[in-house]
């Protein structure tokens, strides 16, 4: 039986224009929506395919405020099962904070006898781009790490994990306890069905107080680039347009 | 005060890759930047000529290589402790890598043994005295400003690609070799590649590689109309590129995305067809040399920050473009 946890982050949706907030020291949400990053859609999909095939649970974890539990029901509705909040403000906390502060909730399962086999992050969030909570995580649990997993298959207490990230499929084999860090495009995050939608709505969501007070991420101001100046030519429209983007094929050189 | 850059070799054994050059010559713009040293991981034994004359070339003083025969197949761990052994060999205030899943993983190994922050995907100096950086977040839509190296340890970070165009250093560099030395334990080769798998059409470094690249979105319309596109593609000589929809719609295969979450391709050429263009996708094609989109609509972000447009159904275009190219 293999228990996972998968730690997920509250992002903003920016799909569209981002807008910042008053005071420049975050992205402003209201205009954007929220939403959980890429990789950890696909993280919250394999924890629930490692776990099914073992029999153990899933939990999925998050650092943040009151609205931060929307994510969370959204990965009780495709399978986790149980679900825990850090209660925190989430733009004080640099990666080192949350690493160390997950690593809390790992130690604290770990002391009552129900310790995570796996732990499973996110590669980077689509805001920050850290690209390291999970190594410091392992770091600070004293556990292996591949990051960039994609595909992973269970064999006793070992794990054989792939990766397309670098080019060629790379395959790894880990003893569990292990931590992953995630990367979108090896699995098919599954969607909601009606009674995980219900069963997520009615869910407890466990909330624990932070640990060591943080020392934040450093950010001195965030700037939004001004869109460039659109100098777009228009070469025509539909298939008439076809001979004068093919001189502009040949005049770039990619067409002798 | 000295700065070691974490380079790589390139993929076609012809020196070092693009990324590392351009990280070598972002971190002449820090502080020591005269005093230039480089780590090369993953190729045991003395580097090829090639990857010794870019050394040279952009300024390096040393080259450290490990001749441990257990760093030949990946282990981030363990290469890291190269890299923290030949930080302190170099006596470096700033260590630098190319902000590849690769470069960034093996940072945040020495990151964490340290215990110091590691800000990612810098792309600009804005002050050098207090040394103060700016970084891409949010796909590159936003620019962060984070203080380097404040607390006087080994300031850790990444490079974001195409930050920097790569260029010569004034004075060329002795790139003397020296050898490091690491003590690896069993933790350090825990998670270490096993074996590789090749597969036909299968990665991405056809996409990253490629001098044209044809690009599809939603507007492309299903897993089955991809012909035309596909048609281009080899025409020019070029691969096939898709947005993120068109992998979650399972049209595609996902190591053809390209975004944030996928590649990032710098092609001389990027033809993005139905792509509307948004932040996540422009995060991977903005480095294209050329942009030209076929859409629509004309007031798709694609097309407005294109330099060329067609404005029209792909459908009816490609073909014709193809029937032009005879």
């Amino acid at each position: 039986m293999t228990d996972v946890l998968v730690c997920v982050k509250r992002v903003p949706d920016t799909s569209g224009e981002v807008v910042l907030t008053a005071d420049g020291g975050g992205v402003d949400g209201r205009y954007a929506g929220w939403t959980m990053s890429a990789h950890e859609e696909c993280a919250v999909e394999l924890g629930v395919q490692v776990a099914g095939e073992t029999g153990g649970s899933v939990t999925v974890l998050t650092l943040g405020d009151e609205d931060s539990v929307e994510q969370l029901r959204a990965a009780l509705a495709v399978g986790a099962h149980e679900a825990v909040r850090i209660d925190a403000v989430a733009d004080d906390y640099g990666p080192a904070d949350v690493a160390s502060a997950i690593a809390d909730v790992v130690r604290a399962r770990e002391a009552d006898g129900s310790g995570f086999g796996l732990v499973l992050v996110g590669n980077d969030a689509a805001d920050t781009g850290d690209h390291q909570v999970g190594i410091r995580l392992a770091h600070l649990l004293d556990r292996p790490v591949v990051a960039g997993a994609q595909e992973v298959t269970l064999a006793g207490e070992r794990l054989e994990v792939r990766s397309s990230v670098s080019g060629p499929t790379e395959v790894y084999d880990v003893p569990l306890p292990a931590v992953l860090t995630v990367w979108e495009g090896g699995v098919e995050p599954r969607y909601p069905n009606i009674s995980g939608r219900m069963k997520a709505k009615k869910a407890q969501v466990e909330v624990v107080p932070p640990g060591a007070a943080p020392q934040g991420s450093g950010r001195l101001g965030l700037r939004v680039l001004p869109p460039p100046e659109s100098n777009v030519e228009v070469l025509g429209e539909g298939a008439a347009a076809a001979p004068r983007l093919v001189a502009v094929l040949r005049e770039i050189g990619v067409v002798r | 005060m000295s700065v070691l850059v974490v380079v790589e070799p390139d993929e076609a054994g012809e020196g070092l890759s693009v990324v590392s050059r351009e990280t070598l010559t972002f971190a002449r713009q820090l502080p020591g930047g005269d005093r230039l040293d480089a780590v090369l991981v993953g190729a045991v034994g003395d580097p090829d000529d090639a990857a010794l004359a870019h050394c040279r070339e952009h300024g390096v003083g040393t080259v450290h290589v490990s001749d441990d025969d257990r760093l030949e197949r990946y282990a981030a761990r363990a290469w890291s402790r190269v890299v923290d052994a030949a930080a302190g060999a170099s006596g470096a205030a700033y260590l630098l890598a190319g902000g590849t899943p690769r470069g960034n993983e093996v940072l945040a190994h020495v990151a964490a043994a340290r215990g110091v922050p590691m800000p990612c995907n810098l792309v600009a100096v804005v002050q050098a005295e207090p040394l103060e950086v700016e970084r891409q977040v949010v796909g590159g839509a936003v620019l962060e400003r984070v203080a380097l190296g404040a607390d006087g340890g080994l300031a850790v970070a990444s490079v974001a690609g195409h930050a920097v165009a790569p260029e010569p250093a004034a004075t060329p560099g002795a790139a003397r070799v020296e050898r490091v030395a690491a003590e690896l334990t069993e933790a350090d080769l825990a998670a270490q590649v096993v074996r590789v798998e090749e597969r036909e059409g299968g990665d991405t470094s056809a996409l990253t590689g490629a001098d044209v690249v044809v690009g599809a979105g939603r507007g492309v319309g299903g897993a089955d109309q991809f012909s035309d596109v596909e048609a281009l593609a080899t025409r020019l000589g070029g691969a096939v590129g898709v947005s993120r929809v068109v992998t979650s719609l399972g049209w595609r295969p996902h190591h053809e995305q390209v975004g944030q979450t996928g590649s990032r391709i710098s092609p001389d050429l990027y033809l993005a067809c139905g792509i509307s263009g948004a932040i996540q996708h422009w995060a991977g094609c903005s480095s294209s040399k050329t942009i030209i989109a076929v859409n629509t609509d004309a007031e798709a972000p694609m097309v407005t920050k294109a330099r060329y447009a067609v404005v029209g159904d792909m459908h009816e275009v490609l073909p014709a473009v193809l029937e032009e190219l005879g």
